[in-house]
């Protein structure tokens, strides 16, 4: 039976018609919305107040700084995890689960678990508090404590979303070969040279898939500040929102959507091409 | 290992563990404790005078379980609507060499460099339009948006994993293209399917931005704890925290054994 030609196209058309509704055209909107001078030719005025108001550059070096601390630790420590689970050969299916809870909880969720941790009155403090290094109740994300709410976020999100990393890496390891590394042990290779010099190398594609997902995410960073710090910390996304949920300006919020937007597209590219592998070097 | 190597070993496996269970523990007991839990200091480790009558008092709240209702709608929707317009897809990726089948990876790919949530933004004012603002079903459909490319290159995968000689053999045996599907594919793909449906449920279920935006009064569980994060009180904040927390770690627990199959993807 050979197959008409209609009928991957009629397979494909839902799917192809919907993207291109609820993501094609959103994208091209808010684009258009952003460089709306509202019946004026000044077509940057949203540009123009997003970048003047005062929690602009906070935003901006508050999520950049975030992104920059949570995502390498999150890369190494999960790739602490994989090898771990890589030389286990008892309970490995339940490690696994355990590691991977994490992925089905979401930014929000995340951030109200870690408040129960850190508030005034939280078990951090009374751990503190029992062991002599605090006198009682002591806030540390407030805005008078921008450090350690800051910190207090960086550990959310680690908590949080070291899954997704966790997971893609370990798939990856899945596809080395077993040979390669029997063969660097006949060849009487240490253990750290044969990671650096053939499971890196051959596990830098999911590398570069894991990053390029958790930085996208990353830069979307909204919930956990929210839940954490309230208004105390800006993030891009956050202003988003508040300019339009808040101030009802949805050009301004147009502006910070492109803005993060291009920083994402940004990020990704940088890492296709940092992370570029020759199909030949992959087994 | 050596025993002592084995034993650090060990500890870090522990301490890991440990790492993503305690938080979860501590919000279930900020949860059940309830008014006296959250302000008591010192803290207590254990549960004390720990009942599910807090947890109630906080689903009686006037809009908590609307929320709820609406965010399982939201997320019903989601899962029905991405796994039919994704799976489709999928089959058509796996079986068929057509024109255009690079062009469609490539958006579905080209999905994952954009924070999608964000183009909530202007699907307002459409929204407001065709009367779907404020609805599940306008969230189910940004939250499809967000499920569907997943859901249609897992179902790819899957689909490929499906020996071709398995439907050319139904045909032979006079199955119509449909029927050989239905009789032969269908079931085995089934439990990758479920899986695939129940990932896309999560997704919705979790996502906190696009849904904020999107409505006013009918708010999904997330949008509503998230607007009044700020005057709750912090036994209904952690309480809140563990009702979202509870079904998306079930149903983890469900899917885990096409967890790599939902994230391996993105290797490809």
């Amino acid at each position: 039976m050979t197959a008409p030609r209609w009928i991957p196209y009629a397979l494909i058309a839902p799917a192809a018609l919907f993207l291109a509704a609820l993501f094609i055209v959103p994208l091209v909107q808010t684009i258009l919305l952003s460089f709306d001078g509202g019946g004026t030719p000044d077509h940057l005025a949203n540009y123009r107040k997003m970048a003047g108001d005062l929690n602009f550059t906070l935003a901006i070096r508050n999520t950049f700084l975030l992104v920059g601390v949570v995502v390498p630790i999150q890369l190494a420590l999960a790739m602490g995890m994989a090898v771990m689970l890589q030389k286990m050969s008892t309970g490995r299916d339940i490690v696994l689960w355990i590691w991977t809870i994490p992925l089905g909880v979401s930014d929000l969720a995340a951030g109200l678990v870690w408040l129960a941790l850190l508030q005034n009155s939280g078990y951090l403090n009374t751990v503190l508090f029992q062991l002599g290094l605090l006198d009682g109740p002591t806030p540390w994300l407030n805005a008078e404590t921008p450090v350690t709410l800051f910190v207090g976020i960086v550990l959310a999100e680690i908590w949080r979303a070291t899954a997704v990393v966790l997971i893609v890496l370990v798939a990856g390891f899945q596809l080395i070969p077993k040979e390669y590394s029997e063969a660097a042990e006949v060849f009487g290779a240490r253990s750290w040279t044969a990671f650096r010099l053939i499971t890196l190398p051959l596990l830098k594609p999911s590398i570069q898939s894991a990053l390029i997902l958790r930085t996208v995410l990353a830069f979307e960073v909204f919930a956990v500040v929210y839940a954490l710090g309230g208004r105390n910390m800006p993030v891009l996304v956050g202003e988003a929102y508040a300019w339009q949920y808040e101030n009802q300006n949805y050009g301004v919020a147009a502006a910070y959507a492109v803005l993060v937007m291009v920083i994402s597209l940004a990020a990704t590219v940088v890492y296709l091409y940092a992370l570029r592998t020759r199909p030949e070097t992959q087994p | 290992m050596t025993g002592a190597r084995r034993l650090m070993f060990w500890s870090g496996v522990a301490a890991l563990c440990a790492w993503v269970l305690v938080p979860i523990y501590l919000i279930a007991l900020g949860a059940f404790g309830g008014r006296a839990a959250a302000f008591r200091w010192p803290k207590a480790f254990t549960l004390v005078n720990a009942s599910l009558e807090q947890l109630a008092t906080f689903l009686r709240i006037e809009g908590v379980w609307n929320a709820a209702l609406n965010s399982v709608i939201a997320a019903s929707l989601t899962m029905a609507l991405s796994l039919l317009l994704g799976a489709p897809a999928g089959y058509a990726l796996a079986r068929y060499r057509f024109r255009g089948a690079g062009a469609f990876r490539l958006m579905v790919l080209l999905t994952r460099a954009f924070p999608l949530a964000i183009l909530a933004l202007p699907l307002t004012v459409v929204f407001i339009r065709a009367g779907l603002y404020d609805t599940p079903f306008g969230v189910a459909l940004v939250h499809t948006a967000l499920a569907l490319p997943f859901a249609a290159l897992v179902t790819a995968g899957l689909f490929a994993g499906i020996p071709r000689e398995l439907e050319e053999a139904a045909w032979v045996f006079g199955c119509s293209r449909l029927q050989a599907f239905m009789r032969v594919v269908l079931p085995l793909a089934l439990p990758g399917l479920a899986a695939a449906a129940i990932f896309a449920f999560v997704i919705s279920w979790n996502e906190v931005f696009a849904a904020s935006v999107l409505t006013v009064r009918n708010r999904t569980l997330t949008a509503y704890l998230l607007t009044v994060l700020a005057e709750s009180p912090l036994h209904y904040r952690f309480a809140g925290g563990f009702v979202l927390i509870v079904p998306s770690v079930v149903f983890i627990f469900a899917v885990r054994r096409y967890l790599f199959a939902l994230w391996g993807v993105s290797n490809r």
